[in-house]
């Protein structure tokens, strides 16, 4: 094994953490990944922003019906038991409390369960789209990402610097390199890579890690 | 009863500068092209109507559609939750040199808002944006232990809007998830201007299939070749 996970195999280990028949929303780019690795059997419902609930697969090229696509503007197909909706409906899903899990990228987490995913600070053009409203409403909001910047800067703070998402609204991350729980605003180690020791997993995380029982190996299949 | 109107430029009428427009569609699906294509050709031939404040989740693809509009230099504000897209040219170079005005609002923020304004509910609660500087300035109330941020509706003046079918009371279906943003819309404007693929008697839409009930439309006008957003974007098409 790598010392790292690839950003499918994080997406996988998300993956197994969803239930048989849970409703969940993935946001786009990275997190979109995690439908492609649900473990047989079970047949979670996907939700879009923009209005589908149990959408599938993208069609083959030429296929595309551009009527019917989803938050990241992407052509999907339909599974039997799809419905449309306008958008009140949908966010009416989202903050409403239906939704079983949101799964979504992130620049920061920190330790009190605070987001930063949408800004990186005044430069450029702002745009937020349905993170704000995905972060408040699922029962769980979990966040796949990289356990460090492209420059090897901790992704897991203390407290986040850039500008926040959500307060107090994640509670799970899956990382490259371990899983953790946020549970009283503090970060609880649950997983880690069993290659990587405990001080150097420290090392590149910005706040303490707690532990609570056993820490279980992390272990993912090359996908 | 009968809302439709001969063509586009009789479904455009009384768009005056300066108005509020809510603009169907998620990326290219529910997005009216020909009305948009339409009023930027009004624009072009008479100078009006500019200065609008144009309302939709994005701002604008490409070259065509509501980037076509912001190129020809009609828009003078947009209110959305994600300026970018595949092209987002047209917003990014009018924004950065600081000739378009932008208020950006979350998602479900922007589509309950628009809910409220046509529901006539002056403001709401959400949690949405609590603690971000996104809600800066907003009143803050705490609801069963919990923190919210106020909200108010959003109206327009005008809606224009992509329907499937389109009866002469002006009962609207959509095709697939071409709705999105629109049922909410045709509520929210004072003046609500559906193209429609077809236009179909009143006994021909079921009623359990009425999506948007006509009460909320004005004008209907049938645009039966209607083109994909998507689709003229692949094809290279540049509307401005």
């Amino acid at each position: 094994m790598s010392d790292k996970l690839s950003n499918a195999q994080i997406a996988w280990r998300a993956a197994q953490d969803i239930e048989n028949e849970a409703y969940v929303n993935l946001g786009i780019g990275f997190p979109e990944m995690v439908a492609k690795f649900q473990p047989p059997g079970r047949q979670a419902i996907f939700h879009t922003e923009n209005g589908i609930l149990n959408f599938g697969e993208s069609p083959a090229e030429g296929e595309e019906d551009w009527d019917l696509i989803n938050a990241g503007k992407k052509a999907v197909t339909l599974k039997p038991g799809a419905a449309f909706f306008n958008h009140a409906e949908s966010f009416a899903m989202v903050r409403g409390g239906h939704l079983d899990v949101a799964i979504l990228g992130a620049y920061e987490v920190a330790e009190n369960g605070d987001l930063a995913n949408w800004s990186t600070g005044p430069k450029g053009v702002p745009a937020v789209g349905g993170a704000m409203d995905l972060v408040h409403g699922a029962k769980r909001v979990a966040v796949i990402t990289d356990h460090v910047t492209r420059d090897g800067r901790p992704k897991l703070v203390k407290r986040c610097s850039l500008p926040l998402t959500g307060v107090g609204c994640v509670t799970r991350v899956y990382t490259s390199l371990a899983v953790i729980d946020i549970e009283g605003g503090r970060f609880v180690l649950r997983e880690k890579l069993p290659g990587l020791s405990l001080d150097a997993l420290q090392a590149v995380t910005g706040a303490e890690l707690l532990l609570a029982g056993t820490v279980a190996d992390l272990v993912v299949p090359e996908v | 009863m009968d809302k439709t109107v001969v063509d586009l430029t009789a479904a455009l009428a009384d768009i005056e500068d300066g108005m509020v427009l809510m603009i169907g569609g998620f990326g290219g699906a529910g997005a009216p092209i020909e009305l948009i294509h339409a009023l930027i050709d009004r624009f072009k031939a008479t100078g009006s109507p500019g200065k609008l404040t144009v309302v939709n989740n994005n701002a604008g693809n490409g070259r065509i559609g509501i980037a076509a509009m912001i190129d020809a230099g009609m828009v003078a504000k947009m209110i959305c939750s994600f300026p970018r897209s595949s092209d987002p040219r047209a917003f990014t170079e009018k924004y950065l040199a600081g000739e378009i005005g932008l208020e950006l609002v979350p998602q479900g923020t922007l589509a309950e808002r628009i809910r409220a304004g046509g529901a006539g509910i002056p403001a709401f609660y959400t949690p949405t944006s609590y603690g971000t500087d996104l809600a800066e300035g907003k009143p803050v109330a705490e609801f069963e232990g919990r923190a919210y941020v106020q909200e108010r509706w959003l109206k327009a003046d005008v809606a224009l809007l992509k329907a499937e079918l389109a009866d002469r009371h002006g009962n609207l279906t959509y095709r697939k998830a071409a709705r999105n943003f629109s049922p909410l819309m045709a509520a929210a404007a004072g003046l609500t201007v559906v193209q429609a693929t077809k236009v179909v008697e009143p006994d021909e839409i079921d009623p359990e299939a009425v999506i948007t009930p006509g009460i909320f439309v004005n004008r209907v006008v049938e645009v039966a070749d209607a083109r994909q957003e998507e689709a003229l974007m692949r094809d290279g098409v540049a509307y401005a």
